[in-house]
C-alpha cells in the first residue's frame, strides 16, 4: 500500500509538473505538444549531471545542480517553439510533432555518442546513476522524493503567479484575447515567449521527476512513453486551472503506479488480467476523461493561433 | 529574361519543390554538424553513406539488393505519408498512423498466423483495424471535440500494448517474434507479380510496392477530381461553411479519419506480409515507421505525388543511416528527418518570403 502511494506521489509530480508546464504555455496563446520532447531533454540535462557528480557529492548540491540542469536544456529546448511558433508563425501542432521526434532522436544519438567515447564497447542509450539518484530520496529505502516537495512548491509558485501577479493576468489576457492585451500595452510577443520558456522549464524538471522515479537507469532511445501527451490529457481533465490540475495529476498517477505495483495487491492478482491490462489503464482513462470533458473546453480561446498585429 | 525568371519562381509548385529542398539541405547541414562533433575524422564519409546508401555497395548485386530492400520499406512509408496528409488536407492532423499501422501489423499477422488466412484477407483485415482505429479519433473529434492529435496518442499506445496481447500466442519462441511466413504460411505472403524480377529476383519485392504509388495516384485523383474529395477539403477549410452548403461535415470527418486509418492499416499489411520484417515479443516503443509518414508527407509538400518521392528519400536516409561505421549512432537519420520535420514548419514562411519582394533578388536569395 505504501508502495502504490510512493509511486503515486512520483508519477503525479511528473504529470503535475509537465501539465503546468502546458498550462502556461496554453494560458499564453502557444499550443505546446512539444512537452514530450522537452522532457527528454530535461531528463537528459538531468542524467548527464547525475553521471559526471562522484555519488559522495552533498544530496542537497546534486539536487540543486539536476533541478538547475534539466530546468535550463527544458528551457533551452523550449525555445525551438518560440522561435517557430511566435516569430515565424508556425504551425504549433507540426512544430510539436517534430519537438517530439528530435527530442528521442536527439537525445539518443547524444547519449549513443557520450558512451562509445567512453567506452567503444557500448553503443547503447542508456544512462545509470544508481548511487547518485539515492540524493533525491527523504529517507533512505523509500521512494519519497525531494522532487515531490519542489514540485508541491511550485504549484503554490504558480498558482499565485498566474493569478495574483500582473504579469500571470496579462500572460492570460494574451491566450484569450491578444490584440485587446496588445490595445493596453502588453507586449504579446514577450509574453508568449515567457508562457513557452516556463513551460519548458516545468516540462524539463518533470523530464528528471519521472526518469528518477524508482529507477536507476534510463534508455533513452524510449524517450518518456507518451508522458507528455497524458499530461496534456491532464491539463485539459483540469480545466487549464493549476487547482484542479493537481487532483487531476493524482488521478492519472495513480492508474500510472497502479501498473508498477499491482502485483503487491492480493486482490488484484487474483483477477488474473495480463499486465498489458494495467500498462493501458493510464492511456484509456485518459481518452475516456478527455471524451467526457472536452466537449464544453475552457481552453484559451486565442491558442494555437499566430499572433497577428493587423487583425482584430 | 529576368521576368520570365520571377515568374518561374511564383509558380506554387516550384515554390514548394524549392521549400522542400531548402527543408531537406537544412535537415542534412544540421545532422553533418551533429556527425562532425561526434567524429570529425569520418564525417564527411559517413554522411555520404547516408546520402549514397545502396550506392555504397561495389557490385551490382549488392546495390540492387538493397535498393529493394529500401523499396520494400518505402512502401508502408509511402502509405503511412499518405494517411497523413489526407487527414491534413481536411484539417485534421493524423499523429495516429503509427497506431493505425500497429493495428494494422496486428491484423495481418494475426489472420496470417493465427486464421492461416491468404494474403488478400490479411490486407483487408488490416485496413479495416487501420481504418476502425482511425474512425474512432474522427467520431471522437466529430462528436465529443476531443482533440485528434491526444486521442491519437493515446491510441497509439493502447493498439500497442493490445497487438502486443494478440500476438502473444504466435511467437516463434527461438527468436523472440512472431513465425516466419515464408516457411509455414506462404499462402500469406504477398504474391510478387514477376516485380521481383526486375531486381535481379529479390526476396521481398512484391506487389506492395508498384500498389503503394497506384494507391497515391489514387488519393491524389479522390482528393482533386472527385466530389468526394472536393467535400472533404471544404469541411477542412471551414467546417461550419461546409455544413450551410449541405455537407455532411461530422460525417466528413470520420470518414476523414477511417481512410487516413485504412492507408496506415493498410501499409502494414504491405510490408509484414512480406516476411522481411517480423513483430518482436513485448515491444516497448510504438514503431517509426507512422512518424517518418508525418516527415515524408510534409517534405512531399502535402502532394500525394510528392509523397512518393519524399517517402523514398526519408527510408533512403534512414537506410543509408544504418551502413554508417559504428562510432556513429544509426538515429542521426532519425534526427534528420525530425529537423526536416521542424523546418516543414517554416515553408509558409518560405513562400511568403518568395512572393514577398517583387524582383526575386534579394530576399528570395536569402530564404533559399
Amino acid at each position: 500500500m505504501i508502495l502504490l502511494l510512493q509511486y503515486t506521489l512520483l508519477f503525479a509530480s511528473v504529470l503535475l509538473l509537465v501539465a503546468l508546464g502546458g498550462c502556461f504555455s496554453e494560458h499564453s496563446g502557444v499550443i505546446n505538444i512539444g512537452l514530450e520532447g522537452i522532457m527528454v531533454f530535461g531528463a537528459l540535462g538531468g542524467a548527464l549531471v547525475m553521471r559526471v557528480l562522484s555519488p559522495t557529492t552533498n544530496a542537497f548540491v546534486v539536487i540543486l545542480s539536476c533541478v538547475c540542469a534539466s530546468m535550463l536544456t527544458g528551457m533551452v529546448y523550449s525555445l525551438l517553439l518560440a522561435v517557430a511558433a511566435i516569430n515565424f508563425k508556425a504551425d504549433q501542432t507540426l512544430v510539436g510533432t517534430a519537438m517530439n521526434l528530435l527530442g528521442t532522436a536527439a537525445a539518443t544519438v547524444i547519449v549513443k555518442a557520450i558512451n562509445t567515447a567512453t567506452n567503444p564497447d557500448n553503443p547503447s542509450a542508456t544512462i545509470a546513476y544508481v548511487d547518485i539518484r539515492k540524493a533525491f530520496l527523504i529517507w533512505p529505502g523509500k521512494e519519497f522524493s525531494w522532487l515531490t516537495l519542489l514540485t508541491v512548491v511550485l504549484l503554490v509558485v504558480s498558482i499565485v503567479l498566474l493569478y495574483k501577479t500582473k504579469f500571470g493576468l496579462r500572460l492570460m489576457a494574451c491566450g484569450e484575447h491578444p490584440q485587446a492585451a496588445a490595445s493596453v500595452g502588453i507586449n504579446v510577443f514577450k509574453m508568449r515567449y515567457a508562457g513557452v520558456l516556463i513551460s519548458g522549464l516545468l516540462g524539463g524538471l518533470g523530464g528528471l521527476v519521472y526518469i528518477t522515479a524508482g529507477v536507476s537507469e534510463w534508455k533513452f532511445e524510449n524517450g518518456v512513453a507518451g508522458f507528455g501527451f497524458l499530461a496534456l490529457a491532464v491539463m485539459i481533465f483540469g480545466g487549464w486551472k493549476p487547482q484542479r490540475i493537481a487532483l487531476a495529476a493524482l488521478l492519472f498517477g495513480f492508474f500510472r503506479a497502479l501498473s508498477n505495483v499491482y502485483t503487491g495487491f492480493p486482490f488484484l492478482t487474483r483477477l488474473n488480467l495480463p499486465s498489458t491490462v494495467y500498462n493501458m489503464l493510464p492511456y484509456i482513462i485518459s481518452l475516456v476523461v478527455l471524451v467526457i470533458f472536452s466537449k464544453n473546453s475552457a481552453a484559451p480561446k486565442a491558442e494555437g493561433i499566430p499572433y497577428d498585429k493587423g487583425s482584430r | 529574361m529576368e521576368k520570365n525568371k520571377t515568374s518561374f519562381l511564383k509558380k506554387p509548385a516550384v515554390q514548394t519543390l524549392l521549400a522542400s529542398l531548402i527543408c531537406i539541405l537544412l535537415g542534412l547541414l544540421v545532422g553533418f554538424v551533429v556527425l562532425l562533433l561526434i567524429n570529425p575524422a569520418g564525417a564527411w564519409n559517413a554522411m555520404k553513406t547516408i546520402m549514397l546508401n545502396f550506392w555504397t555497395f561495389n557490385s551490382t548485386r549488392g546495390q540492387l539488393k538493397n535498393l529493394g530492400n529500401t523499396l520494400v520499406k518505402t512502401a508502408p512509408l509511402l502509405m503511412c505519408s499518405l494517411s497523413v496528409l489526407f487527414a491534413y488536407k481536411v484539417g485534421l492532423f493524423n499523429i495516429g498512423a503509427a497506431g493505425q499501422y500497429v493495428a494494422g501489423v496486428g491484423m495481418s499477422l494475426f489472420f496470417a498466423i493465427g486464421m492461416k488466412a491468404p494474403w488478400w484477407l490479411c490486407v483487408i483485415m488490416a485496413t479495416l483495424a487501420g481504418a476502425l482505429l482511425g474512425a474512432i479519433s474522427g467520431f471522437l473529434k466529430a462528436t465529443r471535440n476531443v482533440n485528434e492529435v491526444i486521442s491519437c496518442i493515446m491510441l497509439n499506445w493502447i493498439s500497442l500494448y493490445l497487438v502486443n496481447m494478440l500476438l502473444a500466442p504466435y511467437m516463434d519462441i527461438n527468436m523472440s517474434e512472431t513465425w516466419s511466413l515464408k516457411k509455414n504460411f506462404p499462402a500469406a505472403v504477398l504474391p510478387t507479380l514477376g516485380f521481383d524480377k526486375l531486381l535481379n529476383n529479390h526476396q521481398y519485392i512484391t506487389l506492395a510496392v508498384p500498389l503503394s504509388v497506384v494507391i497515391a495516384v489514387c488519393i491524389w485523383v479522390l482528393l482533386t477530381k472527385t466530389k468526394m474529395g472536393f467535400e472533404l477539403r471544404a469541411t477542412g477549410l471551414n467546417k461550419n461553411a461546409a455544413r450551410y452548403c449541405g455537407m455532411r461535415d461530422r460525417f466528413n470527418i470520420v470518414l476523414t479519419m477511417a481512410i487516413a486509418g485504412g492507408l496506415a492499416g493498410m501499409g502494414a499489411s504491405m510490408y509484414y506480409l512480406t516476411d522481411m520484417i517480423k513483430w518482436p515479443m513485448a515491444v516497448t516503443a510504438v514503431p517509426a515507421m507512422g512518424f517518418n509518414g508525418i516527415a515524408a508527407a510534409f517534405l512531399g509538400g502535402l502532394h500525394p505525388i510528392g509523397a512518393i518521392f519524399s517517402s523514398f528519400f526519408i527510408q533512403h536516409i534512414t537506410d543509408g543511416g544504418s551502413f554508417m561505421e559504428k562510432i556513429y549512432p544509426a538515429e542521426i537519420a532519425g534526427l534528420i528527418s525530425a529537423v526536416i520535420i521542424y523546418m516543414c514548419a517554416f515553408v509558409l514562411f518560405f513562400k511568403q518570403q518568395m512572393n514577398k519582394d517583387r524582383r526575386s533578388g534579394k530576399k528570395g536569395g536569402k530564404a533559399s
